[in-house]
C-alpha cells in the first residue's frame, strides 16, 4: 500500500504540493481561464502573458486543489515559461497521454527534458480518478490560450 | 402467489427478541443489533480491496442492498414481471399487487394515514421536483417565498430556483450555527405573511445535524404553510412517522435505505395532492385522453406518468421490510456509538478538524486534515479499503459558509463496526506519515 502511494506522491510533488511556485496573479498578462473540476470542486485561475511571436513571457496560478492538482500546476508553470504556445499545446498532449496511456508514445519534437520532469506526475495512471486532478492545470492553460474564460474538467 | 413474496421477508425478522425470555429485558434486548447478523445479509461487504477488508463509510452517498432486497427484485423478473395497471393477464396482475403491496408497506413504514398519499419517484430530488414543480406552479404566486435552511443539499436548493426563475418567487435562507445546528429560531423567525413554503432537511448529508423539524412545522403550521422535509439521511437511521413529524410532504431516496437505485418516495397530505395539477403527463396518469382535452387520476398514480421502476419499487418495499424488522430504535442506538467512537477516535489524529458539532446529529463525521487535501485523504484511505467520500457532498452553499472547498465524510449504516472506525483511523495516520 505504501508503495503505491509513495508512486503517487512523490517527493517531488509534495514539495510542489506545499510550496507551489508562481502561485498568485501575473502582472500584464493577456490570457486568463479559469478551470473547475466539478468532483472536489476546486477551481485553479492560470494567467499568461504571451507575446507577439506567441511565446509565454509569463504563466502563475492560483486557487485551492489537492496536492496533485496543486503540484502539476506548480510544475506547469515552470516548464512553459518562456515556450512558445504550439509547444505548449504539444507538451499537453505529450502529458495528457502520459497520464492515462501505459506506454505512450512521444510526439515529434516534445521537450524531453520536460517530459521527464514531468513523469513523475504518471503515477496517477493507477488512480485513474486522479487523472481530472494532474491535468486540470494543462485543460485551463488551453483553454486561457483560446481565449475561452471558464473551463470545467468534466 | 403468498410464496413468491417469501424471500422478501427477512429471514430473522425476530432475531432481536430471540434471547430474551422475560419481558423485562426485552426492551434492552431489542436495543442490541446484531451486526454480525446485519452483514451477514450484504454479500458486497465481504470482500478485500487492495488486499484490505473492504470498510464502507460512503453510506450517505448510498447504501448497499441486502440480499432480501436483491432476491425481492430478481425473483420479480424471474417469475412474475410485466407491466402494471393495465394487463388482463396473469402476470400483470400478479407485477401490479406486488408493486401496489411495495407501496403499502411503505406506506406503513413511515406512517402514512394513507397508502395513495405514497407516490413513487425516481429518488428525492425528483420527489421536490415535483413537489416545487406541482405544488409551487399551483399555488404560488409571485413575490412569495420559500423558506431553506443553509445546510440544504442541492437538490432542495435549485429545484426552488428554477420555480423562482419561472415564477418571481424569492428564496429565504435561514442560517446555520458555527457547529453545524439549526436553532429552530432561526427559520421561524422568518416565516412571515409572504411565506408560501418551508421546505428543510432532516439531517444533514454533510454535517449530520439533525434539524429541529417539528419545531419549525408547528411555527410554519400556525399561519397556514406547508413543510416539505428532506427525508434522505434519516429514513435508514431511525423510525420515521411522517405524522408524528409535522412534514406535509416527505422525500426520500430508496437507494440510501439499502433499497435500489431509480426509486424514491413523495409521502404528501392527501388533501394537499388532491388539489395539485399533474407533474409530468403521460400513459398511466390518465382517465380519458383526447386531442381536445385529457382528465387525470387522482393520487398516487396521477403523479406516476409512464410505465413506473416496477422492479425497483418491489426491492423498495423489501428494503422497507427489512429495515422495520431491525428494529430502528436499536439502529439508530448501535449508529449513535459509531458516532462517537469515530468523534472520538478522529478527535484524537492531530491536524484534524471535525466539521458539524451538532448535539444532536445522525452518524456523519465530515472533516479536514492541515497536512492534506480531502482528495489526497480519500485516495490514501481508499488504499487502506476504506470508502470514504471527498468533495462538497452537493452543499457548496454549506461549505462556503465554513470557508471550505471540501471535506472528508465517512458516513455509517446498520452494518458499520468499530473495527472499520479502527481501519478509517489508522489509515488516517497513513495521511499523517506521507504529508508529515
Amino acid at each position: 500500500m505504501m508503495d503505491e502511494l509513495r508512486e503517487l506522491y512523490q517527493d517531488v510533488i509534495l514539495d510542489h504540493g506545499k510550496k507551489p511556485r508562481n502561485f498568485g496573479g501575473l502582472e500584464g498578462y493577456n490570457h486568463l481561464a479559469q478551470g473547475h473540476n466539478p468532483m472536489c470542486g476546486d477551481t485553479l485561475v492560470v494567467y499568461l502573458k504571451v507575446d507577439d511571436d506567441n511565446v509565454i513571457q509569463g504563466v502563475s496560478f492560483k486557487g485551492k486543489g489537492c496536492a496533485i492538482s496543486v503540484a502539476s500546476a506548480s510544475m506547469m508553470t515552470e516548464i512553459l515559461k518562456g515556450k512558445p504556445v504550439a509547444e505548449a499545446e504539444t507538451l499537453f498532449n505529450a502529458f495528457h497521454d502520459m497520464c492515462t496511456q501505459d506506454d505512450p508514445q512521444l510526439p515529434e519534437g516534445v521537450d524531453e527534458d520536460a517530459m521527464e520532469r514531468l513523469q513523475v506526475l504518471s503515477g496517477v495512471r493507477e488512480f485513474p480518478v486522479r487523472v481530472k486532478c494532474a491535468t486540470l492545470a494543462w485543460h485551463t492553460m488551453e483553454a486561457a490560450v483560446h481565449g475561452n474564460e471558464e473551463i470545467s474538467t468534466e | 402467489m403468498s410464496d413468491m413474496t417469501d424471500a422478501a421477508v427477512p429471514r430473522h425478522a425476530d432475531s432481536n427478541v430471540a434471547a430474551t425470555d422475560a419481558s423485562g429485558h426485552q426492551r434492552s434486548a431489542r436495543n442490541t443489533l446484531d451486526v454480525e447478523r446485519v452483514r451477514a445479509d450484504f454479500p458486497i461487504l465481504h470482500q478485500e480491496l487492495y488486499g484490505k477488508p473492504l470498510a464502507y463509510l460512503d453510506n450517505a452517498a448510498s447504501s448497499q442492498k441486502p440480499r432480501p432486497v436483491i432476491a425481492a427484485m430478481t425473483e420479480a423478473m424471474e417469475t412474475y414481471y410485466a407491466n402494471v395497471h393495465r394487463g388482463v393477464h396473469r402476470l400483470s396482475q400478479v407485477s401490479t399487487d406486488h408493486y401496489e403491496g411495495a407501496r403499502e408497506k411503505v406506506a406503513r413504514f413511515i406512517n402514512a394515514p394513507r397508502t395513495d398519499e405514497v407516490i413513487f419517484t425516481r429518488g428525492a430530488t425528483e420527489a421536490i421536483n415535483l413537489v416545487a414543480s406541482s405544488y409551487g406552479r399551483a399555488f404560488l404566486k409571485p413575490g412569495q417565498e420559500v423558506l431553506i435552511t443553509a445546510l440544504e443539499h442541492h437538490s432542495n436548493i435549485v429545484p426552488w430556483q428554477l420555480l423562482r426563475d419561472q415564477l418571481g418567487i424569492t428564496l429565504r435562507v435561514a442560517p446555520v450555527e458555527e457547529d453545524g445546528s439549526v436553532r429552530p429560531e432561526a427559520v421561524i423567525q422568518l416565516i412571515n405573511e409572504n411565506t408560501g413554503m418551508v421546505a428543510i432537511s432532516q439531517v444533514s448529508n454533510a454535517l449530520g445535524s439533525v434539524l429541529p423539524v417539528r419545531q419549525i412545522a408547528d411555527a410554519a403550521h400556525a399561519s397556514g404553510i406547508p413543510v416539505l422535509v428532506d427525508g434522505c439521511q434519516a429514513i435508514p437511521h431511525q423510525k420515521v412517522d411522517v405524522q408524528a413529524l409535522g412534514a406535509d410532504f416527505y422525500a426520500f431516496s430508496g437507494h440510501k435505505m439499502y433499497g435500489p437505485t431509480g426509486i424514491g418516495v413523495l409521502w404528501g397530505r392527501h388533501d394537499l395532492l388532491t388539489q395539485m395539477p399533474p407533474y409530468q403527463g403521460g400513459g398511466e396518469m390518465i382517465t380519458s385522453v383526447s386531442f381536445e382535452e385529457s382528465t387525470f387520476k387522482g393520487p398516487p398514480h396521477g403523479f406516476e406518468a409512464g410505465t413506473p421502476a416496477i422492479v425497483e419499487a418491489i426491492g423498495l418495499g423489501a428494503a422497507a421490510d427489512w429495515l422495520e424488522a431491525h428494529d430502528l430504535e436499536a439502529v439508530a442506538a448501535h449508529e449513535h456509538r459509531l458516532l462517537e467512537y469515530a468523534t472520538e477516535r478522529l478527535s484524537a489524529i492531530e491536524g484534524l478538524r471535525i466539521w458539524g458539532r451538532a448535539e444532536n446529529k445522525a452518524a456523519i463525521v465530515s472533516f479536514t486534515m492541515d497536512q492534506a487535501h480531502a482528495h489526497d485523504v480519500g485516495t490514501i484511505v481508499d488504499r487502506a479499503g476504506v470508502a470514504i467520500r471527498a468533495g462538497h457532498h452537493c452543499a457548496q452553499p454549506l461549505m462556503e459558509r465554513y470557508g471550505l472547498s471540501s471535506t472528508v465524510r465517512a458516513s455509517f449504516g446498520i452494518y458499520n463496526t468499530e473495527q472499520e472506525v479502527d481501519q478509517l483511523a489508522d489509515a488516517l495516520q497513513v495521511v499523517k506519515e506521507l504529508f508529515g
